[in-house]
């Protein structure tokens, strides 16, 4: 359906990124390039530096060194091009406040629209579809925070696709999610990955990531490894990125092992 | 007394026209801001504008200019300074504003007490409304028309800054403008307000009125109405209540304001304590007891 915007740039292009909060350095030197069509695992664990990823992205931090192009655009011209949407992490919501999942949806057309923010037919007709798509077209009048945990995630991804966004950047979408919503979550962001668009999913659920991502970055300040997930999440790597005792747990997947 | 009487005889005296016009003008427009500033968590913003505009008011008496001015650039100049300390050290921004308020009341307090026949302390702190001047009739009409219109224009705007300031920032919205916006809107209805309760009990007024309608419903364009329409008849009936109780009128908007507040804390369809009580009772009358409930 849709083709990606600039086919022959890369989804994101890192290099040399270097953040640090006073004496403390969230990314050291970090490069990643993702192509198009794809959609990305990245992870690490608190601290690993992937909020600061995104943050850099999303143009609310400024790194001290290094590039970083998103679709070949700079953070500011591909923000005002509308091709970034971002779903939050559960806690960075305010589910007490006063507005229905429609209305969060609609949020996803503003840009589109003039001053006053008064919504077409046309803005009305791609929440509309996109609820539909999410499946909760139904539920389009309750309040946001009377959805369940997989529906809430699901509301936030039908924002992204009221926008069009070309990328999409999820905030642990998976954290209070249970495994049947999970399954539906992953169903989604596949479909949309087939049409040309792209994902970076930050995350620490380890299970998820072979059945979700094309491939994956394990973070820790820096890259440990990028590459296809059985390549990356490999005991050895995992070690690295969150310390021995879990990368023996049960949240790695067995067929993964070095 | 008939009601037709009760209603119209405080009509008679111009005065008290003057003072219903400014204080609806006020509440309503300062209602309709609370609705965001609750939602923000910036009701101690308006608590600190509303006491940094002392030394502007004073001045502006001193000086002869109209008050609003003299208010309108402290306010300002306070929002300014809060955000000005809090980007440059680790303070939490409490902190930075408990600092920068009192210090501005200070001033204030400072400058009235050099020019004492000049300014009276007592109306600025506690309101004046029976006192209003045509001059200040207009101030307030005019600012608080101005309010309402570009309140009401970027709603959508403010709504989506005020529930995620991310996704507003990510789709290319200018956050910094909006946040600016509101604070300069938070200040001009402090301005607003003033001759209405006064610079103490104006926060009132900013805080009140949201957190009310907020316990009434689910959706936030029905937010502002019901804030809007409670606090317009909580004044009118906070104007007639200090005429015929004959006690301050500051005081009595806002505690008209307040009762209903009580009255929606405990009476409310969903959200109210004893509806609360009645569900959790016949929650407990369906479960079997098991010992371990309640």
């Amino acid at each position: 359906m849709t083709t990606p915007a600039y086919p022959r740039h890369p989804a994101i292009a890192v290099e040399h990124l270097t953040v640090s909060y006073g004496d403390v350095t969230a990314l050291s030197d970090v490069s990643i390039e993702l192509q198009p069509g794809q959609v990305c695992g990245l992870i690490g664990v608190n601290g690993s530096g992937k909020s600061t990823l995104f943050k850099c992205i999303m143009g609310l931090v400024q790194p001290q060194r290094g590039t970083l192009a998103i679709f070949g655009l700079d953070h500011q011209s591909a923000r005002k091009k509308r091709m970034v949407a971002y779903v939050p992490q559960s806690e960075d919501v305010d589910w007490t406040f006063p507005i229905s999942v429609g209305d969060v949806v609609l949020m996803g057309r503003y840009a589109h629209m003039g001053p006053s923010r008064r919504a077409s037919r046309g803005d009305r007709a791609a929440v509309e579809a996109a609820l539909e798509r999410v499946g909760l077209a139904e539920l389009r009048n309750r309040q946001i925070g009377e959805l369940s945990g997989g529906q809430k995630k699901r509301a936030f991804v039908a924002r992204s696709i009221a926008q069009d966004a070309q990328l999409l950047l999820l905030d642990e979408p998976f954290a209070g999610v249970d495994k049947a919503s999970e399954a539906t979550l992953v169903d989604l962001l596949r479909e949309l990955r087939n049409e040309g668009r792209s994902a970076l999913v930050s995350t620490h659920d380890l299970a998820g990531i072979p059945q979700l991502c094309d491939e994956a970055v394990l973070l820790h300040n820096r890259v440990l490894a990028h590459g296809l997930p059985a390549d990356v999440l490999t005991h050895h790597n995992l070690a690295r990125a969150f310390g021995p005792v879990t990368a023996g747990s049960s949240s790695v997947p067995a067929q993964n092992g070095a | 007394m008939d009601l037709i009487t009760f209603l119209t005889e405080p009509l008679q005296y111009g005065f008290l026209t003057r003072a219903l016009i400014v204080t609806l003008a006020a509440a309503v427009v300062a209602s309709v801001l609370s609705c965001w500033l609750i939602l923000m968590g910036w009701s101690l913003m308006g608590d600190a504008v509303s006491h940094a505009v002392l030394p502007g008011v004073a001045l502006a008496y001193i000086v002869g200019v109209p008050f609003s001015i003299g208010a309108f650039i402290f306010g300002a100049g306070a929002v300014a300074l809060i955000g000005g300390v809090k980007a440059t050290t680790k303070l939490k921004s409490d902190t930075v504003i408990g600092v920068v308020f009192t210090a501005l009341f200070a001033v204030g307090l400072a400058i009235v007490s050099r020019t004492p026949s000049q300014v009276d302390l007592m109306h600025i702190l506690f309101g004046n409304v029976l006192g209003v001047t045509d001059g200040e009739l207009w101030q307030v009409v005019i600012l608080g028309a101005i309010t309402l219109a570009v309140v009401l224009f970027k709603r959508r705007d403010l709504t989506l800054f005020a529930f995620d300031r991310t996704h507003a920032h990510v789709i290319g919205l200018n956050t910094k403008l909006l946040s600016t916006l509101l604070l300069g809107l938070l200040a001009l209805s402090v301005v607003v307000g003033l001759q209405a309760v006064g610079i103490i009990l104006v926060v009132a007024m900013l805080i009140t009125p949201g957190a009310t309608a907020f316990l009434l419903t689910k959706s936030f364009d029905r937010m502002l109405i019901l804030a809007a329409s409670i606090t317009a008849v909580a004044s009118v009936a906070g104007i007639y209540a200090s005429y015929y109780l004959d006690i301050s009128t500051g005081a009595s908007v806002v505690l008209a304001q307040a009762l209903v507040f009580v009255l929606v804390y405990l009476f409310a369809p969903r959200t109210g304590l004893l509806s609360q009580g009645r569900r959790r009772r016949s929650q407990r009358a369906a479960l079997p007891a098991t010992g371990m409930v309640g």
